[in-house]
């Protein structure tokens, strides 16, 4: 049974101008101690359908899902009292800015200390070895000095570490990193990498990872998700992902990066993401797809087994071909 | 290689001198410290570095917002200090700047057409309303935008869009240097590419010098003819494109280029991992900045700071390399 279970789970947020559906019928397995990678663009829901899993959302958002759990207990229907023991303890997250996910007020180890006297009711004296431990294991120098640090006199390489150690405190069996380096420099990025995947590899604990970053997924990541608009459009494992994309826009987003092209101007993809209002009716991703046809404007896609990456597409690519499709050429000259 | 360079820059300095604590000593930060490099038109010189390294102070200094505290800024062969306030005033022409982040650097309560009409406005006066409007109109065309959407505002536009808007200002009024800082950091993976080639088909088009600043590699290895690279205020490591990502000398450089991920999973990873952070730029360590975090350096890296050599075509700092 996988520790975290998500099946077609939808938010819907109440707006102004009415319902806005940010994540669209999305699943996802994740297994003990396994990397995943939720990987999309701004709008594609990844980081919504994983607050929806920690139970973080506005009272605007509706959750709904046809089943939502993980370590085998339900999630959906679940107390906030009784969703409380879980999250924290079994089941953590890390945001991106860590400036501003610590609490300015508070030194860090009263911070890290607080899951540890909530969730497992430890002493003060075993508060502060657990603490001074954690921040060992996640490379903060001299522990001991901070331990009576403020947020404000660490560094952001050296907050994000803050923010691992408080995740890691209750030995998690689940942590979900949303963009844990998007706002750190390159050498203190790769330094939290490591760290995450070390940390995986030392006790276990699976690790789900929002990015927008390919280079971050194809380093960290064993299996991916690939989000676009709301609806998860992609699924493999991180080197066939790599080697042969199956969904059109997956195919475009790997081309488009700047260490894959072949001449001086690079395959783009044409267009923006729809937003609330310009949602298309088919497929979502059929006005900027270069194999679009009159089946992909007016009718949803259908989801595509494990062979073909479970692409949301009409005609799922295989080796850069469209599989099924009247014209399998159509696109070439445009891509040229 | 072209005969003369748009712009030089000769031993580029600036400092900046900390508001004073009651009985504290005087604090200064050297943000950016001798640099000297050449814009040729159609070019493109990338700047490289993390936080802190004075690459932004740089651009504020080539685009004449700040005067330098030492050294020489030459524009088209005229020196920026010694100017009278007409010269200084063509020289701004020629050097325009194009931010990072589209949605702090447009005005929210101006039109886009308004906004790009603003520049020619301000510094040609004599041109009617209407010729700026159809010189407006123009711009936008150019940069892939519809002309009927001068009337609307920013937030009418996304990141994208926005970013081609602070482009088409940039050029209204002609410059033959453009400081593009950052330009697609905050911009979505699929645009992104949009705009790299736009860039690319504008600096074509109109001959362009850019002076790039980035932090990604790999956006610089397909946009830079030559790389620069900082630490601390200081250049590091100076060489053409090729030479940079092909031999590496300086170990920051290759500390950089190694923490870079490369979006292959099958590439075997080379894990060369800087140790600890940045040092304050307030109290930098003596001899090689970059000498305790460094993994090759000697004694002699601690108290003496190393000179910018040529090693061929190759410009690095470095006692060791």
């Amino acid at each position: 049974m996988p520790l975290l279970e998500i099946e077609e789970l939808s938010v819907d947020f109440k707006t102004s101008a009415g319902p806005f559906r940010a994540v669209d019928g999305v699943s996802l397995a994740v297994e003990a101690g396994e990397i995943a990678a939720v990987v999309g663009e701004s709008g594609s829901g990844k980081s919504v359908a994983m607050l929806a899993v920690m139970g973080l959302l506005p009272w605007s958002a509706t959750v709904s899902a046809k089943r939502l759990a993980f370590d085998g207990k339900d999630l959906l229907g679940i107390a906030p009292r009784q969703r409380r023991r879980i999250v924290g303890r079994d089941l953590a997250m890390i945001f991106q800015e860590p400036m501003t996910s610590l609490n300015p007020c508070f030194t860090v180890g009263w911070q890290i200390g607080e899951a540890l006297a909530v969730h497992l009711g430890l002493s003060k004296a075993e508060r502060r070895a657990r603490t001074l431990e954690l921040l060992h294991a996640v490379g903060i120098p001299a522990p001991e000095r901070r331990l009576a640090a403020f947020p404000h006199q660490l560094s952001g390489g050296m907050s994000q570490r803050v923010m691992i150690a408080m995740a890691l405190a209750c030995r998690p069996k689940l942590i979900i990193a949303d963009e844990p380096t998007t706002a750190l420099d390159v050498t203190i990025q790769a330094q939290i990498l490591d760290l995450l995947v070390r940390l995986r590899d030392e006790t276990g604990t699976a690790l789900v990872l929002i990015t927008h970053d390919m280079g971050v997924v194809a380093e960290t990541a064993e299996r991916v998700a690939v989000h676009y608009a709301g609806q998860k459009v992609e699924e493999q494992d991180v080197r066939s992902l790599f080697r042969d994309p199956h969904h059109p826009y997956t195919a475009a987003l790997l081309a488009a990066l700047p260490e894959r092209a072949t001449g001086r101007m690079l395959p783009s993809i044409a267009g923006t993401v729809p937003g609330a209002f310009d949602r298309p009716p088919g497929c979502l991703f059929e006005p900027r797809c270069r194999f679009a046809t009159a089946r992909c404007r007016d009718k949803a896609p259908p989801r595509q087994g494990a062979i073909a990456g479970f692409a949301l597409c009409h005609y799922p690519l295989a080796e850069g071909r469209p599989v099924g499709h009247p014209d399998p050429d159509a696109g070439r000259e445009r891509a040229a | 290689m072209s005969a003369r360079p748009l712009l030089e820059a000769v031993g580029l300095a600036q400092r900046y001198v900390l508001p004073r604590r009651l009985f504290a000593p005087e604090a200064v930060v050297h943000a950016v410290a001798e640099a000297s490099f050449t814009l040729e038109p159609g070019r493109t010189l990338a700047v490289v570095g993390e936080s802190g390294c004075g690459k932004s102070t740089l651009a504020r200094m080539v685009t004449m917002i700040e005067p330098p505290s030492g050294g020489r800024l030459l524009i088209d062969g005229a020196d920026v200090a010694g100017a009278d306030a007409a010269t200084l005033k063509r020289l701004r022409g020629e050097v325009q700047i194009v931010f990072q982040d589209p949605y702090g650097s447009l005005n929210p309560r101006q039109t886009i057409g308004d906004a790009l009409a603003e520049p020619l406005a301000i510094n040609r006066p004599q041109t009617s309303r209407a010729e700026r409007r159809e010189a407006a109109a123009e711009m936008m065309r150019r940069v892939g935008l519809r002309p009927e959407y001068a009337d609307r505002y920013p937030h009418m536009f996304s990141g994208g869009q926005r970013q081609r808007i602070a482009i088409a200002r940039a050029l209204m009024l002609r410059p033959r240097i453009l400081v593009l800082d950052e330009p697609v950091s905050a911009l979505d993976l699929s645009v992104r590419a949009q705009v790299l080639n736009l860039l690319i088909a504008l600096q074509e088009e109109f001959g362009l010098a850019y002076l790039f600043i980035s932090h990604d590699l790999s956006v610089v290895r397909h946009m830079a003819d030559a790389v620069m690279v900082m630490y601390l205020g200081r250049v590091v490591e100076q060489a053409p494109r090729e030479k940079l990502f092909a031999a590496p000398l300086h170990p920051y450089t290759r500390a950089l280029l190694s923490a870079t991920p490369v979006a292959d999973p099958e590439r075997p990873r080379a894990r060369a991992r800087l140790k600890g952070e940045l040092p304050s730029p307030l109290a930098p360590p003596p001899g090689c900045a970059f000498n305790p975090r460094c993994p090759l350096a000697i004694a002699k890296c601690r108290v003496d700071r190393p000179a910018l050599e040529w090693r061929g075509e190759t410009r690095v700092a470095c006692w060791v390399a």
